[in-house]
């Protein structure tokens, strides 16, 4: 499913879609949920109140109407995608890598603590591909 | 429903085949109206009248490992095994500064895989980012096609073997929803003992075709029939060497149950999957465990399981606390994938190396499975169920056309000794075709004195077990060292015969009063006497001269 914020403020003649925001207002479930997603915790007063200002600031594209109109999503759609030829170019720096981690062992680098604790693991939803070893 | 449709045409199709075959069993098989007739097993184990009716769904995601020599969007190397982190680039490393740059082999693979598939190419499609936070995937998000994959809108037909002597070839369809390029994510090493995990990135960014497969398969064997089908399709393709136990084909299974007419069950997916075999078993172990779970009254979580084999049983992987998000934006570093239809569309002045044609992959396509087994039916006359198992075992089919190559004898006559006395004596000692102590030419010779006259076919079978004992023994010193060449020796044969019908003289009345089936026991007897080298033609001609 993908995040939909639902209120926004908006002036003018927009699509209709009007409201304001209440930081009381942001559920805190969300919170929990937007903390969890980026890894970044907001659940401050400072916090919040960034929050609605972002959503706010979002909100102004709702002042223009747009119906008919198909999104830009890449400001490179009129590029062509350069295609590489299957030759090997690079790769075999393992000792290079390895030297930028602040912890390795044995060749392999060693995950940030956090990232193995159980909890961690549980709340997190791995994606199909993802194959546990 | 669309799926139930498909299965009751390929029913309606098969029963022309079938009753071609077993005329008794085609009556049987038209009273059967939308019940599967290869599901018919799970319907068996049910003793609760309700629940008889309850049926499993199954659905696949498929991602298969795209066979090029770097990965998707580095010029890293793919390798299933090297040092680790040594076949790491600094975009694997998702180092700042690096940018991607799509591998042209990897667009090539998935159009051909789509072509062979039927898919509807879609001539642009985009690139996106999926979010989510994990050690093994140093971005923190995975390139991917969430909106617009390279192939939509597929089909994928897949035959199995069925009925008491697994001589019916079942022939369905699964609908093939897309077929996207991603990335793959490197591999994790959890050290219990030390509380840490350990990294190795060396498959990270490797090029993967992940394929949607429509839950149009009712139970275990379907979806492995219908994987092994792509298995050797991709391995024909050459897009994917498709071995399981390394990885390089990775199958989920979407599981639920219901009655038919009735909407989809909650589905659970089954994971840790890693060969055909363990694929079909947890999958028939879910549908029932399902079964079960609705039958008490109970709800089916949505939750995801892993197949453990020791026990033949699914468990719980992780708890789900509410669906992921994974908050999908366009790529903003790739702009539209563009493939041309034919050189006719291509806009002027461009590279050709920076152009994917697909008319000239279409053109370029290799033998598919489906094609080359009615290529053998064609050229050597065979029954559907032979050259099935010859295409479905690695090896086989060349094997068999090798021995073509070295005898007379008609491939109806020859295939038997290829699908049954190689096939079951390879399997009981675990060895592949290409491991065969007896090659292709050595059977050729076996079969060849066979034909000339030399041995009858019951001291074939003897040699031929003698070969497999005693490797390096040609078939020609075997006969020659145990004398079991035929007889053909009138005289001999008259004297032998002679005995015979004078030490039974029952017998013989009965012969002389119409009971002719009792001059195969006669010639049982004189088989016996020779040792079964007897010619049996000349023999019979014996037999009735003396019995008339």
């Amino acid at each position: 499913g993908s995040i939909f914020i639902p209120i926004l403020s908006c002036k003018g003649a927009g699509n209709g879609r009007c409201g304001t925001i209440d930081p009381a207002a942001v559920p805190a479930d969300l919170v929990d949920k937007l903390e969890r997603l980026a890894l970044v915790d907001f659940r401050t007063k400072q916090g919040l109140a960034c929050l609605e200002k972002a959503v706010r600031f979002a909100g102004q594209l709702h002042a223009v109407d747009t119906s008919g109109v198909e999104p830009m999503d890449s400001v490179l759609e009129d590029r062509a995608l350069h295609l590489r030829g299957d030759a090997v170019t690079e790769g075999d720096c393992a000792e290079e890598l390895l030297g930028l981690a602040e912890r390795t062992v044995e060749e392999y680098f060693v995950a940030p603590p956090g990232m193995a604790e159980a909890a961690f693991m549980s709340s997190h939803q791995l994606p199909e591909n993802h194959r546990e070893e | 429903m669309a799926a139930s449709c498909v299965v009751a045409s390929e029913l309606l199709q098969n029963t022309k085949q079938i009753s071609m075959f077993f005329p008794k069993t085609s009556r049987f098989i038209r009273r059967i109206s939308t019940s599967n007739l290869q599901c018919d097993k799970q319907h068996q184990l049910k003793t609760n009248s309700a629940s008889q009716q309850l049926v499993g769904v199954v659905g696949l995601e498929i991602h298969a490992q795209i066979n090029s020599n770097t990965k998707l969007f580095s010029g890293s190397p793919v390798r299933f095994s090297a040092p680790p982190n040594s076949l790491v680039s600094f975009l694997d490393a998702s180092l700042p500064g690096t940018l991607p740059v799509l591998n042209r082999r990897c667009v090539e693979a998935a159009v051909m895989t789509g072509l062979a598939l039927n898919c509807t190419i879609n001539k642009k499609s985009l690139f996106d980012r999926k979010h989510y936070f994990y050690a093994d995937l140093p971005a923190g998000y995975q390139i991917t096609q969430q909106r617009r994959p390279i192939a939509v809108d597929g089909t994928l037909t897949y035959s199995f073997l069925s009925g008491k002597k697994r001589s019916q070839v079942i022939r369905k369809h699964v609908h093939v929803k897309q077929i996207q390029l991603e990335q793959d994510s490197g591999k994790s090493l959890h050290d219990d003992v030390r509380s840490q995990t350990l990294i190795d990135l060396n498959r990270a960014g490797v090029g993967l075709m992940e394929l949607v497969m429509e839950p149009d398969m009712n139970c275990g064997e379907e979806a492995a029939a219908a994987v092994r089908e792509l298995q050797l399709i991709l391995q024909a393709l050459g897009t994917c060497q498709g071995n399981m136990s390394e990885g390089q084909l990775r199958v989920d299974a979407n599981v639920s149950v219901h009655r038919p007419g009735e909407p989809l069950g909650i589905r659970t997916e089954v994971k840790n999957l890693n060969s055909i075999r363990y694929l079909a078993r947890a999958i028939d172990y879910e549908i029932q465990r399902q079964i079960g779970v609705v039958q008490r009254g109970e709800t089916v979580q949505n939750e995801t399981r892993a197949y453990d084999s020791k026990s033949g049983e699914t468990v719980p992987m992780r708890d789900k606390e509410g669906l992921q998000d994974y908050r999908f934006m366009p790529e903003p570093n790739l702009p539209p994938l563009i493939v041309y239809e034919d050189d006719a569309s291509l806009p002027s002045g461009i590279d050709p190396g920076q152009a994917v044609v697909v008319q000239e992959i279409k053109e370029g396509l290799p033998e598919l499975p489906s094609v080359r087994r009615e290529r053998l039916v064609q050229t050597y006359g065979l029954l559907p169920e032979h050259s099935f198992t010859l295409v479905n075992e690695d090896g086989l089919m060349e094997y068999f056309e090798e021995v073509m190559k070295g005898t007379r004898r008609e491939p109806r006559k020859v295939i038997g000794w290829v699908t049954n006395e190689l096939l079951g004596q390879l399997k009981q000692r675990d060895l592949s075709v290409s491991q065969s102590p007896i090659s292709p030419a050595a059977l050729a010779e076996l079969l060849e004195l066979q034909e000339t006259g030399h041995i009858s076919s019951s001291i074939a079978k003897q040699v031929y077990q003698e070969m497999w004992n005693s490797p390096g023994k040609t078939a020609a010193q075997t006969i020659q060292e145990q004398d079991l060449g035929l007889v053909s020796d009138v005289a001999q044969l008259h004297s032998i015969c002679q005995k015979v019908v004078d030490s039974h003289p029952d017998e013989v009345c009965a012969i002389r009063s119409g009971n002719t089936k009792v001059l195969n026991k006669l010639m049982g007897l004189v088989q016996k006497e020779t040792k079964g080298r007897a010619d049996p033609v000349l023999v019979m001609d014996i037999l009735k001269q003396k019995t008339s």
